[in-house]
């Protein structure tokens, strides 16, 4: 391989990735998810009664607190809590629940690159494990652009740092249906390829950045099967904690 | 098809209650309400140095969006990581008069979130290379603090704000400064300038050189349409929002799509750079005219 890199990691390799959940007694759902040395906790509480102020009473709004490991938030935590949000916002049933408000809050345990989409995949696990209503699962995946031109998947910090530029990128997971095959395509591609949420930072050209989307899909598969299969594997029945 | 109600109540009435089939109704023309084609963006003009006390400032209009930029250069102490480096403050100011939504006393959601994008689309698209604004290594640097008020919040406010911050750092006339006595760096004012002893620190670099200029469209994705650069209510009605920033050089600076219902898929994405490289050219354009009016004053 023509790039090495600092953990001995293959470009497309993802750090290891654990996940679990109902482990805070008082929150509807909870989940702790990790990739490697980055480390979130997502909380969900509700759906509560009313809506805040500005948003639409005849959907179900979602409020997204983001706490730092350390420190007051400033304008990049605003900036994630709104992406949050938005993304949230995308994959949840809002007509269900009308008049309600689901609060998600974020806390960082320790971030060692790829904070963002390590809250999405928190965030969304929690979401599932309250048992709010979902369109589709989301995951979130991280493609830095070295210097030379290489994508690499999921860098920790210190190659966060080191990159020319980086995307973060959420794909809707697969979903497992009784319609039949092609029937979610969307203009001759499969749902699965499409973007939920998109941010960049530093510059590329837009062919790198189609590059970072193709190698980003591939590796959303890998999320997606690990999601389910994390999701599928809690007990059933496991209803003691309502309310 | 038209049994929506839409031949039996007025046009105003109908918007009102079901601003979305409202929308759908003239997408399916391939016209939007205020007459403009699917493709195209709003009027734009820029005016440079609207803040006469500013060192640069501008005013952009995009359709009603108005954004005004000032920049306020300021002599600060570098760090020791970065000596030969001076710093830029960005900074998005969303007042109550801006629209209906921000209510006094309570600072808009938005407006932290467009700063941030701001800063990061500004720093890192390389526009300004910060040794320029070093004075004297490890001792003199300048800081730009850069502030943007956002006066009528019409839709793409990113875009507006950032032709403004653009328009403003091309106007931007760095202060004559010199050292004085006691080897600090004093800003030279017009009416002295002439007698003092010393020589000004600064004398040719009045002017940043700015290199890949970044600029921006925002397109609101909805079904199979692409509208670009949309209105405050077409922001609100469709809700999957999707900003190109492109530099002079085609590069892609920043491709920022914050969820919404609707997936960007390979095809659309490729169609919203599209739009941007020739909003690009347009936004050029309109840059350099503004520029040159201001020369020939």
């Amino acid at each position: 391989m023509e790039i090495d890199r600092v953990d001995g990691r293959t470009p497309n390799q993802l750090r290891p990735l654990a996940c679990s959940r109902s482990i805070l007694n008082r929150a509807h759902g909870s989940a702790n998810w990790s990739q490697g040395e980055t480390k979130v906790l997502a909380a969900v509480y509700g759906p509560k009664a009313g809506t805040k102020k500005n948003e639409n009473p005849e959907k179900a709004c979602i409020e997204v607190i983001w706490k730092p490991k350390t420190g007051q938030i400033g304008k990049p935590e605003k900036e994630y809590e709104t992406i949050l949000k938005r993304t949230l916002q995308s994959i949840c049933l809002l007509t269900v629940n009308p008049n309600t408000t689901t609060s998600v809050i974020v806390q960082v345990v320790n971030d060692d690159g790829a904070l963002l989409p390590c809250a999405i995949n928190a965030a969304c696990a929690a979401l599932v494990d309250a048992g709010i209503p979902l369109k589709n699962l989301a995951v979130a995946i991280c493609c830095c652009l070295t210097d030379s031109g290489y994508v690499i998947l999921d860098p920790n910090k210190l190659e966060e740092q080191k990159m020319k530029a980086f995307v973060y990128l959420v794909f809707p997971n697969s979903i497992l249906s009784v319609l039949p095959e092609g029937s979610s395509q969307i203009g001759g591609e499969p749902m699965e390829h499409g973007v939920i949420t998109s941010v960049t930072h530093g510059v590329m050209s837009v062919d790198d950045y189609l590059h970072c989307l193709q190698r980003g899909r591939a590796a959303s598969a890998k999320l997606s099967d690990f999601l389910r299969r994390n999701l599928q594997s809690h007990s059933p029945g496991d209803l003691s904690k309502a309310g | 098809m038209s049994n929506d109600l839409s031949s039996e109540m007025e046009v105003d009435a109908f918007r009102r209650l079901f601003p979305l089939r409202f929308h759908e109704r003239h997408l399916q023309e391939s016209i939007r309400p205020d007459a403009r084609p699917l493709g195209k963006a709003r009027d734009t003009s820029v005016a440079l140095g609207a803040v006469a006390s500013a060192d640069g400032s501008a005013l952009a209009k995009i359709g009603c969006t108005t954004m005004l930029a000032a920049i306020k250069m300021e002599v600060m102490t570098p760090t020791t990581e970065s000596a030969d480096e001076g710093c830029i403050a960005i900074d998005f100011h969303m007042p109550p008069i801006c629209s209906p939504l921000v209510r006094p006393g309570r600072p808009a959601e938005a407006a932290p979130v467009i700063s941030k994008q701001l800063s990061d689309t500004i720093l890192s698209s390389g526009m300004i290379n910060l040794k320029e604004l070093s004075l004297v290594s490890g001792k003199a640097a300048w800081m730009a603090y850069l502030d943007i008020y956002c006066l009528d919040a019409d839709g793409a406010l990113f875009d507006a704000a950032l032709l403004s911050a653009v328009a403003a750092f091309s106007h931007l006339q760095i202060p004559v400064v010199s050292l004085n006595d006691d080897g600090r760096v004093v800003v030279v004012s017009d009416e002295d300038g002439g007698k003092l002893e010393k020589e000004p620190v600064n004398k040719e670099k009045r002017k940043l050189k700015l290199s890949s200029i970044p600029f921006s469209l925002t397109c609101v994705l909805h079904k199979n349409y692409i509208l670009a650069d949309p209105t405050a209510e077409e922001e609100s009605v469709m809700e999957t929002i999707l900003t190109v920033v492109l530099d002079s050089s085609f590069q892609l600076v920043s491709l920022y799509k914050p969820g919404g219902p609707v997936l960007a898929q390979t095809s659309v994405i490729q169609d919203c750079v599209a739009l941007t490289r020739q909003r690009l050219k347009e936004l050029q354009k309109i840059l350099n005219e503004a520029v040159s009016d201001m020369e020939e004053d």
